[in-house]
């Protein structure tokens, strides 16, 4: 019996990152006022592309001090699975 | 491919219709377009089905039967088709494909969708379907926030200016002030348009389409066989449909749609023609960013110029090249799972020369764009007056 072996393009990083994916700089940001469902009381928030260090692109959420493009930001922890970064 | 014409179109108006459900929507439209090409039921061959999510928004599922059916269309295959907002532009697309194919000469392709039964948050929850559930969707992008992350890099990038992208807003709510079908004909100003209230920085209420309810149909044929229906035909001269990432994060570059320059380049090339030769066009203005760039895409400017471009006047209903003349998905409405229809219909409509008040005076050649999600799905149509 012969066995194949299945490639994956990974839409989006499948991989659980640990222990953080790093620091990077915001490749792009934008302030939620009209959020989906689940995040209606969150509003506003920022979410934000950021340029990691290590390589790639991901989206974050933003905690605290709001961020601009080419801002250096620092990742806080993860909640619930989401990615947050703070202001360098 | 042998050549393929679209010989009947029909839509019902766009707007908010809480006493009209999915189905009574489709099968309007789908009646109007078979009326326009003095077609019956029982010549069409196959169905396509354009429906971005019946099942979330209405709760159905297997909707092209159901539809068909109640068109009294009856044992020809109907599939319905899903690309986020391009799944009528999708079905189109395969429509055309298998016409052109020879594996049927009448099909009729619908699209639909009912949105305004819904509140708005469940609305940005649906939609927001359409992008990476495990990634931008988790973070908490909505699709203007998606669209706004977009706004924000061209306007670092190029120096595209607020101003700019509010000229692209009153430009489609003048046109489709003169639009019968359009959900919101409100001519509106700039100061408006500037100080709307904020969806997702920067953009606007002012800068985002409407959640809409509506429907399309268009009846495709073989060219040879077009004289056999009412109206003049219009000839599918190019077609393409392009795929990308669906995560906005996975793109090298935000700025631009890589789905829609290679299907705009290939449609070009299948219809032996140049972005100068478009005369005027229909975009997918989901948000006003999307038309500035979709306007960079389809080479009528050079990247980075379709803030200015859009400003300046050229794309206006008496510019040198008029873009969405039916007020795009900005006036006209966006119900998501029609909107890649009604271009072609609209489109058609000034092929004609049935455009009424919004008729521009060139108007052999013009073009459909639709776009699904931030860019992942891509149709572009290059139509002539046959």
């Amino acid at each position: 019996m012969t066995t194949t072996t299945t490639k994956v393009i990974p839409e989006p990083k499948l991989e659980p990152m640990k222990p953080g994916p790093g620091d990077g700089e915001v490749y792009t940001e934008t302030v939620v006022w009209a959020a989906p469902q689940a995040y209606v009381n969150d509003a506003p928030y920022q979410i934000a592309i950021i340029t990691l260090d290590a390589g790639g692109r991901l989206t974050a959420r933003i905690d605290g001090e709001r961020v601009a493009i080419g801002d250096r930001v620092v990742f806080a922890d993860f909640r619930n699975g989401v990615p947050f970064f703070r202001k360098a | 491919m042998r050549p393929v014409a679209v010989v009947g179109i029909g839509k019902t108006p766009f707007g908010a219709f809480p006493d009209r459900d999915l189905r009574l929507l489709a099968v309007e439209a789908g009646q109007k377009c078979l009326e326009d090409a003095g077609a019956q039921p029982e010549q069409v061959e196959a169905f396509y089905l354009g429906n971005f999510a019946g099942p979330e928004f209405v709760g159905q599922n297997h909707l092209a039967p159901y539809i068909a059916s109640a068109m009294d269309i009856r044992g020809v295959p109907a599939t319905r088709f899903e690309a986020a907002c391009a799944s009528s532009g999708s079905a189109f697309f395969h429509a055309v494909s298998a016409v052109g194919a020879g594996l049927y000469d009448v099909v009729l392709v619908t699209g639909v969708e009912k949105m305004s039964s819904q509140a708005t948050p469940k609305v940005a929850e649906i939609l927001a379907g359409a992008g990476d559930c495990c990634g931008e969707v988790k973070a908490g992008a909505t699709f203007p926030a998606l669209f706004a992350m977009i706004a924000r890099r061209h306007m670092a990038q190029y120096g595209t200016t607020r101003e700019q992208l509010a000229a692209v807003a009153v430009k489609n709510h003048a046109n489709g002030a003169k639009n019968p079908y359009a959900h919101m004909r409100k001519v509106i100003t700039i100061e408006q348009a500037l100080n709307g209230k904020p969806v997702s920085e920067p953009l606007t209420v002012y800068d985002c389409s409407l959640v809409s309810d509506g429907a399309a149909s268009v009846l495709i044929a073989p060219l040879e066989r077009a004289g056999e229906f009412a109206k003049k035909p219009a000839r599918v001269l190019g077609i393409a449909q392009t795929s990308d990432y669906v995560a906005l994060d996975l793109k090298p570059d935000i700025t631009t749609f890589s789905a829609v320059r290679e299907a705009a380049q290939k449609a070009y090339k299948m219809a032996g023609v140049t972005a100068n030769d478009i005369e005027f066009a229909e975009v997918h203005d989901c948000f006003t960013i999307a038309e500035i760039i979709a306007t960079e895409d389809l080479g009528f400017v050079e990247k980075g110029q379709g803030g200015p471009y859009a400003a300046g006047g050229c794309t206006a209903l008496n510019g040198s090249r008029p873009v969405n003349t039916s007020g795009g998905l900005k006036s006209k409405g966006h119900p998501v799972g029609a909107t890649g229809v009604a271009q072609i219909c609209d489109v058609v409509l000034q092929l004609r020369g049935e455009a009424g008040e919004r008729q521009i005076k060139r108007h052999s050649l013009g073009l459909a764009q639709n776009l699904g999600g931030s860019g992942a799905t891509a149709v572009v149509t290059v139509l002539t007056a046959a």
